[in-house]
């Protein structure tokens, strides 16, 4: 069952163009991630399919409802984290929580259940306010109190920006308990490596889609070999690489180069060049792409 | 109703930790009252003046003492010419003085009509009129207690509802407005422009929260505040300044009711229209504070004012809560005396209500 559908959504702010032509179907409790840059316009996507923002162009469905004309319906079914820390700050962690809960007619007995594993890790801190928390135990509170009423989707907008690695290792885990519940969720995130942990992704630049599939079928779809280049003169050996002319892509990649050949180079000849250029101690290897590596790829074309 | 409780209890909590909300809400209106009270006042007290008698006759003396006698008026100069009154006025000695010509005894005595000047520092013209408003009575005074003193034709003056002329009588009232406009207005704004201003009201729109709520939830903790507030002035107003009440206590307080709802929908209506609460607090201040202090008859008399002036102040809520608040409390007179004015209140009060309802946006946009 599909329970997001957006079909050729267009919004723009002004003579800012935010969305142009997005269309996309998120499956009945799947984890879809949104995958790209900031001012990709993934925000803009987030609200108005929590009908906070009304597209100029095109519609949108959530559960069958329509976002512009059956918004009180949709907003009753959802639960939201906004890309920015929402809560209120001068509340304790146990008051925002009970606050979110009546709000949507519940309490925090009903669904604890649900938010119980992330929620023990603050409990500690539950008469804290919520300003004086951390990064991470404010993303855990956060989505605690969009849990709290059991929506049936969940809407996170880079909710691990900002985030150390280990709390965004344990929310990820998180997320995939919650999808075993039941819960679809639709997480944007501006860091490719988490992409692997959707179901499905999307990849979005300047409010158009790049590509829709799984992390497989987009890395599957890399066709050309990949090679990752090692040194220690990294500026120096990237421009050298960058005026070679058999190579099609080169870009720093962490602390290696990820270069892309056009067919008829070979990791020797390229060996080779660099050694003449000076650059003796260069380790090339033939590797598997990477989300980013597609996403480098398709913005190119 | 529980999502009603809960709404008012957070909004219990943020005023409570707010310390600079707190001190808003009851430190500005005490402060107010008492800088009103105390401070800003037409009254005074021992102003220093000079005498200059020329005539230096028992009557002329007689009248020197009676006017420093009266505790308003000190004198602090005796002037023997006309340079020293003018060197005293610059060397800022004395705020008035009293010229009193050679013939003076000679006429008082014979009916043939005595005067005397009086000469007041014009570089401040409010004390200046009052002091010399003063002089005037005194004099007149003088006159009427002396026996076989010369017919002459008297300006009588009387004060009605104030005749001691207390200043403070007129500005209890301003005050109370002042500080339910501030406490309403602004604070609702505020509160609503940082709801948005945090982010938060994104995730109050996506709830089942009926924008109703909203409004309610936050508009009424503020409902209390206001009346608590207002006890509060009428109170210091009593027992600090002695301010009588004459009228009905429960009009009274149902009247202040009806402006704490004016007020709050005011607030409602300026954040419905701003995005930050430096945006509120400015439009607050500006449209809201100013002409609720300067154009409703509370520091400025209306029909001293310019044609167009006139016709902002009969718009301005201030200036009928201002009139019936006066009424009630210092002539004693019944709620339905002022039934106009309730009434416009009460019209008004609608129109920002249904504004503000239009207004209230349902999305980020």
């Amino acid at each position: 069952m599909t329970t997001i559908d957006v079909r050729d959504v267009y919004k723009n702010y002004g003579k800012t163009r935010a969305l142009e032509g997005i269309s996309l179907r998120v499956e009945e409790g799947e984890i879809f991630g949104l995958i790209g840059p900031d001012g990709a316009g993934k925000t803009t996507l987030f609200r108005i399919l929590t009908t906070l923002l009304t597209p100029d162009k095109g519609s949108a469905t959530v559960l069958d409802y329509d976002v512009v004309k059956d918004f009180k319906a949709i907003r009753k079914l959802v639960g939201y984290m906004p890309g920015r820390f929402s809560l209120y700050q001068d509340l304790t962690v146990l008051e925002n929580l009970q606050f979110f809960a009546q709000v949507f007619g519940s309490t925090i007995e009903e669904n604890y259940y649900l938010i119980k594993d992330i929620y023990q890790q603050i409990e500690p801190f539950k008469h804290r306010r919520a300003g004086q928390l951390s990064g991470g135990m404010k993303q855990k509170l956060a989505l605690s109190c969009a849990l709290i009423h059991k929506p049936r989707i969940l809407f996170l907008d880079e909710p691990t920006t900002g985030v150390d690695a280990v709390s965004r290792k344990e929310f990820w885990d998180m997320l995939h308990r919650l999808r075993k519940e039941g819960i679809t969720i639709l997480v944007s995130t501006p860091y490719m490596d988490e992409a692997g942990k959707c179901d499905r992704i999307a990849l979005i630049q300047k409010g158009r889609l790049l590509a829709i599939d799984t992390p497989e079928g987009i890395v599957n779809s890399f066709e050309k070999p990949l090679w990752a280049v090692q040194t220690d003169q990294m500026h120096l050996v990237l421009q050298a690489l960058r005026r070679h002319p058999n190579v099609a892509s080169v870009f720093p990649f962490g602390d290696v180069l990820h270069l892309t050949p056009k067919s008829d180079l070979t990791t020797g000849e390229l060996s080779n060049y660099l050694l003449n250029s000076g650059f003796p101690d260069v380790d090339i290897s033939l590797i598997p792409a990477t989300i980013e590596d597609c996403f480098m790829e398709l913005m190119a074309e | 109703m529980k999502t009603l409780w809960a709404f008012i209890l957070k909004e219990i909590y943020h005023i409570l930790r707010d310390r600079r909300t707190l001190f808003i809400l009851f430190g500005m209106p005490a402060a107010q009252v008492l800088i009103f009270g105390f401070a800003v006042t037409n009254e005074f007290k021992g102003a220093s003046f000079a005498i200059y008698d020329q005539s230096n006759d028992p009557v002329s003396i007689a009248l020197g003492r009676h006017m420093s006698g009266s505790g308003h008026f000190k004198q602090t100069v005796v002037a023997h010419r006309t340079e020293d009154i003018h060197q005293a006025f610059q060397s800022g000695k004395i705020k008035m003085a009293l010229v009193i010509p050679p013939d003076f005894g000679d006429r008082y005595r014979s009916g043939n009509r005595p005067e005397v000047q009086v000469i007041a520092d014009g570089s401040d013209p409010n004390t200046a009129t009052t002091l010399v408003n003063y002089a005037t009575m005194m004099i007149a005074q003088f006159k009427a207690q002396r026996v076989n003193a010369p017919l002459h034709i008297e300006v009588a003056t009387r004060m009605v509802y104030n005749p001691e002329l207390k200043s403070v009588f007129m500005f209890v009232p301003g005050v109370i407005t002042l500080v339910l406009m501030l406490i309403s207005a602004l604070m609702t704004s505020l509160t609503l422009a940082k709801e948005k201003e945090t982010g938060t009201m994104e995730l109050l729109l996506v709830s089942p929260l009926h924008p109703m709520m909203i409004i309610v939830g936050k508009v009424l903790p503020y409902v209390l505040l206001s009346l608590i507030n207002a006890v509060l002035i009428i109170a210091m107003g009593v027992y600090i300044f002695e301010v009588p009440i004459k009228g009905s206590l429960i009009a009274l307080l149902g009247l202040n009711t009806l402006f704490i709802i004016t007020a709050l929908s005011l607030g409602i209506l300026i954040s419905t229209r701003t995005q930050t609460q430096q945006a509120a607090m400015m439009i607050s201040l500006l449209s809201l504070m100013m002409p609720s202090m300067l154009l409703s008859g509370f520091v400025f008399p209306i029909e001293s004012m310019p044609w167009l002036l006139q016709m902002v102040s009969k718009v301005i809520p201030a200036t009928y809560f201002i009139i019936s608040l006066k009424a009630i409390m210092l002539k004693g007179v019944e709620l339905v005396v002022v039934w106009r004015e309730v009434f416009v209140l009460a019209l008004l009060t609608l129109v920002f209500l249904m504004a503000s309802w239009k207004n209230f946006k349902l999305r980020l946009e």
